[in-house]
């Protein structure tokens, strides 16, 4: 049975509050915090990037899976903020873990789905028996334009999973992947920020990927939404995974453990996958989770896994994400914030 | 400036910490040696640092070289690293009236420059608060 034997997941400790972004644009901020349940979002420092976060995460996912990094047959980053546009950042992951050189490596981009996409490849290749151990990260900061409703939500953070055969944290259970060609949010080449079809990025796009790919891993795996303990759904706001589960028929209280989106933000590739990490974090043996993507364009990743007893001794061999979340923050005002993201304009 | 073939030279220290140790006086090398100075002796066995220890001084950079400007001001400091190796670095993710010798530190990896808006991207190791 292939699984996940380690996860780690990794948060800038730099944070900014709606009201603070809401003040500089004349924005009202209680009906984003209301209408997008969003409170504040991660930002990361000047020397912090999505290679960065990853090497992080991954250290932790390496602690808590208690392996030799030279037998990590593949390495996989994805993430829709690669510092390179030419140059991999997973060489610089894999090279910081001591994993190379034997080892397949790829950058994989597909807007906030890029993450679960390097956790299917790395999990299929495992269960190939192509590789002993694969790693994949899920890890972005991303940008949002001044004054547009993605700049009260685009933020930072990375998440790392170790797939592998033995001594499994928790059993790989079912995947499933849900795609269409869907124009619903894009950057051009050069462009600084992306762009995205306002409402268009709801219903033909966010809910009917994550309905179309629950729907099809339960019918795959015979289950049912009463079935999972928990279910983590991609958090671009707070509102969405609470109505997308709903629509569903999972219940709050199945969500409520992943949803970090109202301290954290949106962290594109990392945001399903981090909402996993603090998932397992709480987790019990014999639990059952979902985890359903989704990245505009469009599509969505699903996997069903069964956490094992092995969570309880790799739990706390590393930090857990809420605490990451929730402790060691430093707030930013709105100038600091816009020198660390480069939206100030200098002389050459 | 950094030549892309000078930093990637230096990757294995600056990445994973990479150092060696002379196998007849026992004394450890960062960055790593070919030959010990002490005795001559060539074989040299490779050792990883350790990843946490204590700043023994440091000092806030206000007027920093041109690579770093938009980090200033910023913290440097030396640490004594659990297996007694010093080594200099930057140390952030702390405010500078919070740091104290004898503070416990550990590394991050974190981007120590970019040479421009064209040039490499150079990683390396920086130290937080433990
Ligand atoms: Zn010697």
């Amino acid at each position: 049975m292939e699984g996940i034997i380690g996860y780690g997941a990794y948060i800038p400790r730099n944070r900014i509050k709606v009201e603070e972004i809401a003040k500089v644009w004349g924005a009202d901020a209680p009906s984003y915090k209301r209408g997008l349940m969003l409170e504040e979002k991660s930002v990361p420092s000047p020397d912090q990037d999505t290679i960065t976060m990853s090497v992080e995460a991954a250290k932790y996912a390496l602690k808590r899976a208690l392996i030799d990094p030279l037998e990590i047959g593949a390495v996989y980053v994805g993430s829709e903020s690669h510092p390179y546009a030419v140059k991999p950042s997973g060489t610089v992951l894999a090279e910081a873990l001591g994993a190379t050189p034997e080892v397949h490596t790829a950058d994989f981009e597909f807007a906030c789905k890029a993450g679960t996409e390097g956790m299917y490849v790395a999990l299929s290749l495992v269960k190939a028996g192509e590789i002993k151990y694969g790693l994949a990260v899920g890890a972005d900061t991303s940008q949002g334009a001044p004054g547009d409703a993605l700049e009260y939500s685009a933020a930072a953070g990375a998440a790392a999973f170790i797939f592998g055969r033995e001594n499994l944290i928790a059993k790989a259970v079912e995947s499933y992947s849900y795609m269409t060609d869907t124009p619903d949010f894009w950057r051009r080449e050069y462009q600084y920020y992306p762009q995205h079809g306002g409402r268009f990025t709801g219903d033909p796009s966010y809910f009917k990927h994550i309905i179309g790919a629950a729907k099809g891993i339960m019918n795959k795996a015979g289950m049912k939404p009463s079935d999972f303990n928990y279910v983590i759904f991609h958090q671009p706001n707070g509102k969405f995974p609470f109505r997308v589960g709903k629509m569903l028929g999972f219940e709050k209280r199945q969500i409520e453990p992943g949803w970090l989106v109202n301290k954290l933000g949106n962290t594109y590739s990392g945001s399903s996958p981090m909402g996993l990490t603090a998932t397992l974090d709480i987790s019990e043996p014999g639990e059952k989770i979902l985890i359903v993507s989704y990245g505009s364009g469009a599509g969505s990743d699903a996997f069903v896994f069964e956490v094992t007893k092995r969570i309880d001794e790799a739990r706390d061999l590393a930090p857990r994400t809420r605490d990451l979340l929730d402790n060691n923050k430093n707030y930013l005002e709105y100038g600091v914030y816009a020198k660390f993201r480069q939206k100030i304009r200098k002389a050459d | 400036m950094t030549t892309p073939s000078r930093y990637w030279r230096e990757i294995p220290q600056r990445y994973r910490l990479e150092a060696n140790k002379c196998k007849n006086c026992e004394i450890t090398f960062f960055p790593p040696r070919l030959i010990c100075p002490q005795c001559k002796n060539r074989e040299l066995e490779p050792i990883k640092l350790a990843e946490t220890g204590k700043i023994l001084t440091y000092t806030v950079i206000r007027v920093p070289p041109h690579q770093f400007v938009d980090q200033a001001p910023y913290a440097v400091g030396i640490i004594e690293l659990d297996d007694g190796v010093k080594i200099t670095a930057q140390v952030v993710d702390c405010d500078f009236e919070d740091l104290k010798i004898g503070q416990r530190v550990r590394i991050e990896f974190r981007k120590i420059f970019q040479e421009g808006e064209s040039g490499i991207l150079c990683y390396g190791y920086k130290f937080v608060p433990e």
